[in-house]
Order: structure tokens, then C-alpha cells, then sequence
């Protein structure tokens, strides 16, 4: 058990050290093009909604019947993906998809499209 | 729950492994220039991969390698056998990918890689070296696994249609030449292969085709296995909308195709003989060529990958996405592709910058059209867990089997909307 966790231990720190070296720009701030303001972005919240651009469109900018998430508050994503996995706000496929989303990733789903709104006002 | 956490993390650690080895096979050809993403394959999950690569960041060299200088889409290619769609309207090139996200694009075909010396080896005589590789080549078939049947007989007799294109267009054909009265055979392969519900929605939109312009033609699917796709769903909806027109043949009736016939036009089962004006032979498949001989498969035929990066576990350094790897409880279809693209993207640049990928968040949504107002959907939600890519408990699933005509026709709209995002969102 001990020498299981040394080995996810040491393994976590060379990866570390290797890794120093390393840039850290990545999907951590990116810059608005207008105004040069640079918009965290959270490398899990950005994961995990990419998945929505299939239905959804790229940045959540919909082509056709599917609804727009682009452009809509934190807020209003937060309360309708909640209300979609609750049942309160009935769908076809919304209430299936949000069931597989905990309160902290619905959290943050809606907090990247904050920030992309942020990016391109 | 311990135990699950610990071989949670080795999987983690797993994707860090191959990152170093990825980082020390980089120093070789310069620090600086660390940032060539290859991609062989323009389908769903090739052409996602390279754009979000770009799009995520912008400084990457990224090059996707397609033999074609368009693509056209197995999803839908099913309303274009019913009339509904025209080929030119599934079709889509590799402009925007170019112009919009600064991808070079090159019109060639991979014939080799070399993991040890990071190049990939193009039929042209060009070889291109890359830091991270992206292998998403799709499927190829077994042309060897039914007895009478092999690609000449699929290009000539009896199409596939599995690859959407000529195949598509020789079956399409077939069925307009046909005589009202005569019967269609449909042969799905056994699991796993490309796109479950593909031959259910094929048997229904060719139905919708044939009520219309040969309504006393028959449609029998000669199946290997006991339960397909959205069964109860596609079958609710041919009682409805093609009553007596679609004959199912599971493996319990003696479904298991033993061989054909081109010649006299015969499929032979464990239990009959049984004669068809069309048929459709769906073979049994395996990850694209290019993988299977760059020694990416195993023995299934398939692509292990590590579900955090989806770099593959023979091969260090080279990522395989789409239909050709084995992504757990994931279903090998187009949008399955695409989100695992984005997955991919997103590791190969935290990879390359020396950071520990994000744990995956999977998805998959696929609508079958039953008739033109008429639409089943599937939807999953995929995480890593100590067994791999598995769907979460409770979410996902299907159209309620009692959804009313209003839902399904919304459903069948939402289908019309879900393929043109999809679509816009890997190639546009």
C-alpha cells in the first residue's frame, strides 16, 4: 500500500521537475482581442465544455433549431443545466446529459462560457 | 473506493509517463521545435483534433493528412439512400481548416510510421516529422471474413456503404433499379463495429423510400446478433410506420450470415438460403489500415489507447482517436470521434507544454431519422474511472419509448439541427 502511494508520490514529483521548465500559458488566460484583457480560463471547465460544442455548435454559437449557448450569462447556464438534471425544465436530450454533470462542473461549464462571452465583448 | 483512487492516479500517471517519453524523443530534433502535431485522417475525428488544436493554441504547427480533398459524411448518408439528401449536401472540404485555423493541409496518403524516429511516411515519397502524432484512420473491413464475399464483390454486387461515397452511390442505384416485390437484405456485422444504430436507421429510411415507390418490396436484416441499437425503439417505430415491411432475423432465428453468393444474388445462414435484388453486406471491421500496419492494434483488431490522453499503449507519442481505438463503454461513431479529438487536443497541448491533462469529459449523441419526422436519440456521458472510459450511472440513454408524435418529430428536427453543428463544429 505504502510503496504504491511512493510510486504515485515520486512519480508526481519528477513529473514536477520535468515539467519546470515548462510555459504555463495554456487555456489558463487568454486575451480579450479588443480590449488586450486577459480572461482566466480554467483548464477543466474549458474540457469539459467542448463537449457542447457538438450539438451546440463551436463555441456554443448553434447553426440551426439547436438553442445558442453563446452570448447567455453564467448565471442563466448554471440554473438551466440545473434545472434540466432536476426535471423542473423538461427537453429531449438536456435532461439525459446533465444527470452526467456534478453541481462543481455544471459550475464551471458555465463559468467558461462566462469567460468566453468576456473574451470577444 | 481506495482502490479505485489508486488506479485512478496510475492511470494518470500512465499519461505522464508518455508524456517524458514524448518530451525526450522531442530534444532529438530541438526544443523549439516542439510543437508539430501531425494528424493522419480528415474524418470526424481527425479534422476536430486539428482544429481544436488550433484553436486552443494557436502557436502549434499543425498538419492534417487526408487522401481526399473532401469529405463526406457516413452520418446522414442513410437520408441521402432515401432521397432525402443529395451527396453534395453531406459533403464537406478542408477549406475552413485551412483559411480560418492556419491548418496545412496535405492531399496525400500515410503509408508508414516510424515511432522511433517520429516521421510519418506519405505515398507521394514526402515524410513528416512531428512531435505528437494523431492517428484517426477510421475503420477498414475484413474482407476475407464471409466466405464468397471480398472488396470486388463489395464494389460490383453487393455494397457496404460503411465508407460513405461510391458505395453509397452503387447502393442507392441498386435500390432504384429494383423491382416493386422484390426484397432488400441488409447483413449487420456482430459488435463492435462503426455507427450501432446505422443499420436499423438504413433499414428505415430505405422502407421510407421503398412505401412510397415499391410498396410490396420487403426489407430483411440478417443479423449475428441476439439485440442491436435503440431496439426497441426502431422497432415500435417500423410496427408504426412500415408495418409488415421490415423482417428483424436476431441470432436466435438463425440470423448469422455463412456466406454469399454475387452471382445468384444469395445469402446462405445457418438455416436458408435467401435471395435478394439488393444486398447490403456490412462486414466485419478493424481499426484503419495505417494503424493496423503501424502496429497500433492488438489482436481485437483495435487501438488500446490510455483513456487520459488517448496515446496509444504500444506506441509512445502517437494518440489514436475515433472508431479505430478502444474508448471503453464509447460507441464508434462520428460524434464519439469528435469529442475524443477535443480530448486529445487539449492532453497533446498540456502534454507538450509539460502539464498533467484534465481528466476526460466524454460525450456521444446520435439521432437515427425513422422517416423524416420521425427521430430516436441516444445521448452518454463518459468519465475515467479505474475501469476506464465508463458512461456515468444515471445519465444518458434513450428517446422515451412512449414519446409522443410531437417528441419525435422534435426529435427528428433536433436530428437536422445536431448534424449541421456537428458538422460546422469538426470542419467548419
Amino acid at each position: 500500500m505504502t510503496s504504491k502511494f511512493q510510486i504515485v508520490l515520486s512519480a508526481c514529483i519528477v513529473s514536477s521537475v520535468l515539467f519546470c521548465i515548462s510555459m504555463d500559458t495554456v487555456a489558463a488566460g487568454k486575451k480579450n482581442k479588443k480590449t488586450g484583457q486577459v480572461v482566466v480560463v480554467d483548464p477543466r471547465g474549458e474540457g469539459l465544455a467542448l463537449s457542447c460544442a457538438g450539438c451546440h455548435g463551436t463555441d456554443g454559437k448553434s447553426a440551426g433549431i439547436i438553442p445558442d449557448i453563446y452570448g447567455k450569462s453564467p448565471e442563466y447556464i448554471e440554473s438551466a443545466l440545473k434545472d434540466f438534471r432536476s426535471g423542473v425544465r423538461t427537453s429531449s436530450v438536456m435532461g439525459r446529459h446533465s444527470k452526467g454533470y456534478s453541481d462543481e462542473e455544471i459550475h464551471l461549464i458555465a463559468q467558461y462560457f462566462g469567460a468566453l462571452r468576456k473574451m470577444n465583448k | 473506493m481506495n482502490l479505485g483512487r489508486r488506479e485512478f492516479n496510475k492511470l494518470l500517471i500512465s499519461g505522464i509517463a508518455g508524456s517524458t517519453m514524448g518530451i525526450f524523443g522531442g530534444v532529438r530534433s530541438g526544443f523549439a521545435a516542439q510543437n508539430r502535431v501531425v494528424v493522419v485522417g480528415g474524418g470526424f475525428g481527425g479534422a476536430s483534433a486539428a482544429k481544436y488544436l488550433k484553436k486552443l493554441d494557436p502557436s502549434l504547427s499543425v498538419t492534417l493528412v487526408e487522401p481526399r480533398t473532401a469529405y463526406i459524411t457516413c452520418p446522414f448518408s442513410n437520408l441521402v439512400l432515401a432521397g432525402l439528401k443529395t451527396m453534395g449536401e453531406i459533403t464537406r472540404t478542408y477549406a475552413t481548416l485551412a483559411s480560418r485555423y492556419g491548418i496545412e493541409i496535405v492531399i496525400d496518403t500515410a503509408v508508414a510510421i516510424d515511432a522511433a524516429r517520429s516521421t510519418v511516411a506519405l505515398k507521394s515519397g514526402k515524410v513528416l516529422h512531428y512531435d505528437r502524432l494523431i492517428v484517426s484512420p477510421g475503420i477498414d473491413f475484413r474482407w476475407d471474413a464471409i466466405p464468397g464475399y471480398s472488396q470486388s464483390v463489395a464494389e460490383t454486387a453487393m455494397p457496404h456503404a460503411y465508407h460513405a461515397g461510391p458505395q453509397t452511390e452503387l447502393l442507392y442505384a441498386q435500390l432504384r433499379a429494383m423491382k416493386n416485390g422484390e426484397t432488400v437484405l441488409i447483413c449487420p456485422p456482430a459488435m463492435p463495429f462503426r455507427c450501432p444504430p446505422g443499420p436499423y436507421e438504413r433499414a428505415s429510411l430505405i422502407a421510407c423510400y421503398l412505401k412510397e415507390q415499391k410498396p410490396k418490396s420487403k426489407i430483411v436484416i440478417l443479423d449475428p446478433k441476439d439485440k442491436f441499437s435503440k431496439q426497441a425503439l426502431f422497432r415500435k417505430g417500423w410496427d408504426r410506420l412500415y408495418p409488415g415491411m421490415i423482417e428483424w432475423r436476431g441470432a436466435a432465428a438463425g440470423g448469422k450470415v455463412q456466406s454469399v453468393d454475387a452471382s445468384g444474388m444469395t445469402v446462405t445462414t445457418e438455416l436458408e438460403v435467401v435471395k435478394g435484388a439488393v444486398i447490403n453486406i456490412i462486414p466485419p471491421q478493424t481499426a484503419g489500415k495505417i494503424a493496423v500496419d503501424s502496429g497500433l492494434t492488438n489482436s481485437s483488431g483495435w487501438c488500446p489507447i490510455n483513456p487520459v490522453s488517448f496515446e496509444s499503449t504500444l506506441h509512445a507519442g502517437i494518440h489514436v482517436i475515433g472508431d479505430a481505438c478502444i474508448a471503453g463503454a464509447m460507441p464508434k461513431s462520428g460524434f464519439a470521434a469528435s469529442s475524443q479529438g477535443k480530448v486529445a487536443a487539449a492532453a497533446i497541448i498540456r502534454l507538450l507544454r509539460g502539464k498533467v491533462p484534465v481528466p476526460p469529459s466524454l460525450v456521444n449523441t446520435c439521432y437515427s431519422l425513422l422517416a423524416p419526422d420521425y427521430g430516436v436519440s441516444v445521448a452518454g456521458v463518459y468519465r475515467l474511472s479505474a475501469e476506464g472510459i465508463v458512461e456515468i450511472p444515471g445519465s444518458g440513454g434513450l428517446t422515451p419509448i412512449d414519446a409522443t408524435d410531437d417528441q419525435l418529430n422534435q426529435e427528428a428536427m433536433f436530428a437536422h439541427g445536431w448534424y449541421n453543428n456537428i458538422v460546422n463544429d469538426t470542419w467548419g
